[in-house]
């Protein structure tokens, strides 16, 4: 069951398009930050597997510039 | 509400990313969340110091249940006002790799075999046992750590020294601070810093000698920082061998010669006499001045002896000696320009500026390494500029304990926890406190690190124990040292977290139990002592190191000296230990207190901690009101004439370049624990060469190109960083050593200083080709 989490930063003017992204897909949870073009990303997925397609789709977002991790958790 | 275990992980992985965020962006907010909200009723808070560096942060860790799953900086703690670093963020994780040793292994027929730890505590006792009896009692050590918490350190030294009768007792310190600890010792007569973090708030100008504080110290980098911005007139100066992001930040950064600073120094000295800004009522009523031995080697040879003289000598003769160091001359060895070494002695002359110098393993590892550090003490003793708020030449320590664990206890061959061997009365106090005939403390030390593991390698040490380091991955020439670790007729134990290339050689391993799944302590680098709980269970068989020394010293037939019950033994060891500094110079805070603080200094006299030491203001140990460096029999601290001598190995025709080695901001020593937190992993995933673009282009690299890094000892292939975080000078590359795919120490020299015996790191000869 692996708990990561991310700072997500999207291309030029597509903050909003990557909250609406992000917000659309099963096992994320987002805090955009009110005054930064970034927004915090947490995933929590039933299993690894999962996590990995997660990640891979999440990475194919046309609205994201780069994801970079800040924790991680595998049970 | 209810929390579960998954709530307090999310929210811990939410608040890391916060505080990332917070790092990338001072001041960002979050619409509608405060990350302050992420608390529970239900986590229990607890202080304990970080696991990492010497800095010695405060931490509070979040436990919830049996898990520890949340960290913050502990607002209580002075060293950090509740701020941490990157890795004392994510300290945590290191508990729950997926590969932590849970049970013991012992090697049968060639393998590891997991092994229940009764057994192999035994198999270990039978073994020392066996050793003593047919090679002597020289032919066991152990080889500890300034990673060691204190009781550690403490039991292994009344093991080893009280009831083995043996002074092959070393710790990893001896690689990274024995050289502050000569240059203390022959400067002032007693070791440690005499200064404070507090300097940090007050002084004006700070002269960092080749330290890269914003990666290594990081929260003393930023306390620093804060002064600066408070007061606009703070300045940075940092000298150093390599642009790093320490010079990113500083107000001047002034590129030194491998080795030069020994020149620097003395011909900043030079210039504050020139210039009549010596404090002559200071010096002549606090200062003597002395001569030692000069061309006094390297020590790579094995068997290696040397010991200096202090000749006593007078002002005069110190000027004369500083003639040959003008900041002309001075140029010439270390490519400072003359006008950089007059700004320098400037400002360490200004009566009206407050001066802290700051110096780690640049200093440290360095084959004049005491040398160096006498030289930065001539530089505060000449002005006077020293023992009181912000007037403080600092010396850094690196590892957490290494200044609790290996300089106050004094886990080293020649050491005892009160003075050295070699004194019959140190010796007698040692055998009154731990119970053992006087005759069992052997007067004469053994070897040092680099010449035990060569006695290792030579077949005169046949059983090593190994706890919390690594030394697989760091000694210096290692390939001599790993090969000779896995001789025939060698039996090494390693004590341990996870698998290490230390673990790979052993005949044992015991598994250790980590920081908060047991009690101990840990000392700073400003005297602090601090305790830490017991926060969570140990996993699986997982033992305490201390308690793995018990148990094996029982089966030796020590119980009388180690009597303790699993519920009391540190607090019991503690108040053993103490007795050893039961004086105005070093007494350290009674275990109630520790528990209840976050962290007391030392000498701790009359419910006071002493911030200043030799300094009467300040200090109850002094006899007056004014400055008093008891350490020495003449109550003087004592200026060294100490000249410039080139390094062991420098870059000739065959081998161009120089290689430095070191840490980054988010990797421990040899990244054991670190590597498997995943963001700092993933920040730093593998280690890399650092080249400049000049000397990269004339390669024919680029970056993250292979580059062969070679030396007379051995190579290693790793990718180029150009243009990467640091920047080495043209002439020299620099290579992190937290990663055990690139033993960058097999190309490393193992020559040390010859007064402190600690090996410079920083400087030995290689070439480089395209791979
Ligand atoms: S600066 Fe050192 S002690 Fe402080 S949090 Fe970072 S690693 Fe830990």
């Amino acid at each position: 069951m692996p708990i990561f989490s991310f700072l997500a930063f999207p291309k030029t003017d597509m903050k909003d398009r990557l909250i609406a992204d992000l917000s659309a897909m099963a096992y994320c949870e987002i805090k955009p930050s009110g005054n930064k073009d970034v927004l915090i990303l947490l995933t929590d997925t039933p299993d690894e597997e999962a996590n990995k397609n997660l990640i891979d789709a999440i990475k194919a977002l046309n609205s994201l510039q780069s994801l970079s991790m800040a924790f991680g958790h595998t049970d | 509400m209810t929390f579960t275990r998954r709530d307090f992980i999310k929210n811990m992985a939410l608040k890391s990313a916060a505080v990332a965020a917070a790092t990338m962006f001072p001041g960002i907010s979050f619409s509608g969340w405060n990350p302050a909200d992420l608390s529970a009723d239900s986590i229990v808070w607890s202080k304990t110091p970080c696991r990492f560096c010497g800095t010695g942060c405060g931490l509070l860790v979040g436990v919830s249940g049996e898990k520890a799953v949340a960290v913050k900086g502990d607002p209580n703690s002075s060293v950090n006002k509740g701020l941490c670093c990157v890795k004392g963020y994510h300290s945590i994780q290191i508990l729950y790799g997926k590969d932590r040793f849970v049970t013991a292994y012992v090697r049968k027929d060639g393998n590891l075999v997991p092994t229940p730890i009764q057994e192999a505590l035994d198999l270990v006792a039978a073994r020392m046992k066996s050793s003593i009896e047919k090679n002597g009692k020289n032919s066991v050590a152990i080889y500890g750590s300034g990673q060691w918490s204190i009781p550690d350190g403490y039991t292994a030294s009344k093991f080893f020294k009280g009831c083995i009768g043996t002074n092959n007792v070393e710790a990893n310190a001896r690689l990274c601070m024995a050289s502050a600890v000569t240059g203390c010792l022959t400067t002032f007569g007693l070791d440690e810093p005499m200064g404070c973090y507090e300097d940090i708030d007050n002084a004006d100008v700070f002269v960092t000698w080749g330290n890269n504080m914003a990666e290594m110290h990081p929260v003393l980098f930023s306390r620093m920082l804060a002064n600066k911005k408070s007061k606009t007139h703070v300045q940075i100066i940092d000298l150093t061998t390599r642009f790093t992001r320490s010079s990113q930040a500083a107000d001047k950064s002034i590129l030194f010669n491998p080795q030069s600073d020994l020149a620097i120094a003395n011909a900043i000295c030079y210039e504050i006499i020139k210039n009549n800004e010596v404090n002559q009522e200071f010096i002549s009523s606090h200062v003597s001045f002395h001569k030692g031995k000069t061309n006094i080697g390297y020590g790579t040879e094995d068997h290696f002896a040397f010991s200096d003289t202090a000749e006593s000598v007078d002002f005069e003769a110190y000027k004369t000696f500083l003639k040959d160091y003008t900041p002309e001359a001075a140029e010439k060895i270390s490519g400072v320009p003359a006008a950089d070494i007059k700004y320098l002695a400037s400002l360490y002359g200004d009566p009206d500026k407050k001066v802290t110098s700051f110096w780690t393993m640049g200093m440290n590892q360095h084959t004049r390494g005491t040398w160096i550090n006498n030289l930065v003490y001539n530089i505060h003793l000449l002005t006077g500029k020293i023992c009181e708020p912000g007037n403080s030449p600092f010396s850094l320590t690196g590892q957490p304990s290494a200044c609790g664990t290996v300089r106050e206890v004094g886990t080293m061959t020649h050491k005892l926890p009160h003075g050295v061997v070699t004194e019959e009365a140190d010796r007698k106090m040692a055998a009154k406190i731990w119970d053992v005939p006087e005759s069992n403390i052997d007067p004469k030390p053994t070897y040092h690190t680099v010449e035990m593991f060569r006695a290792l390698d030579r077949g005169e040490i046949t059983f090593m124990w190994i706890q919390v380091t690594n030394p697989m991955v760091t000694m210096p020439n290692l390939r001599r040292y790993r090969d000779g670790a896995k001789k025939e007729g060698r039996f090494i134990v390693v004590s341990e977290i996870y698998p290490t290339p230390t673990s790979d050689v052993a005949d044992v391993i015991l598994p250790s139990a980590l920081w908060v799944e047991r009690e101990g302590f840990f000392g700073n680098s400003e005297r602090r002592t601090q305790h830490n709980a017991q926060l969570v269970p140990k996993p699986g068989e997982a033992m305490c190191n201390t308690w793995q020394l018990i148990q094996v010293a029982r089966r030796m037939g020590f119980e009388k000296q180690f009597p303790w019950t699993q519920e009391t033994y540190i607090e019991d060891i503690w108040n053993e230990y103490i007795r050893f500094h039961d004086s105005p110079k070093h007494r350290m805070a009674p275990y109630k207190l520790l528990k209840e603080r976050s962290g007391v200094q030392w000498p701790f006299v009359d419910g006071k901690e002493t911030r200043w030491r030799y300094n009467g203001k300040y200090d109850p140990a002094c006899g007056s009101n004014t400055f008093d460096f008891y350490g020495k029999p003449d109550h003087r601290a004592w200026i060294w004439l100490r000249p410039y001598e080139p390094a062991a190995e420098s870059p000739d025709k065959e081998y161009p370049f120089w290689l430095n080695t070191g840490r980054v901001l988010e990797h421990w020593h040899t990244g054991s624990m670190t590597r498997r937190i995943p963001i700092l992993h993933k920040a730093v995933p593998e280690s890399y060469v650092e080249i400049h673009p000049e000397d990269a282009k004339l390669l024919g690299v680029v970056n993250e190109s292979k580059v062969n890094i070679i030396s007379k000892r051995g190579s290693v292939v790793m990718k180029a960083c150009i243009n990467g975080r640091g920047n080495p000078p043209r002439g020299m590359v620099f290579v992190p050593f937290f990663d055990e795919n690139y033993l960058i120490n097999e190309v490393t020299l193992d020559a040390f200083c010859p007064i402190s015996k600690q090996p410079d790191y920083k400087k030995c000869a290689v070439r480089l080709e395209k791979a």
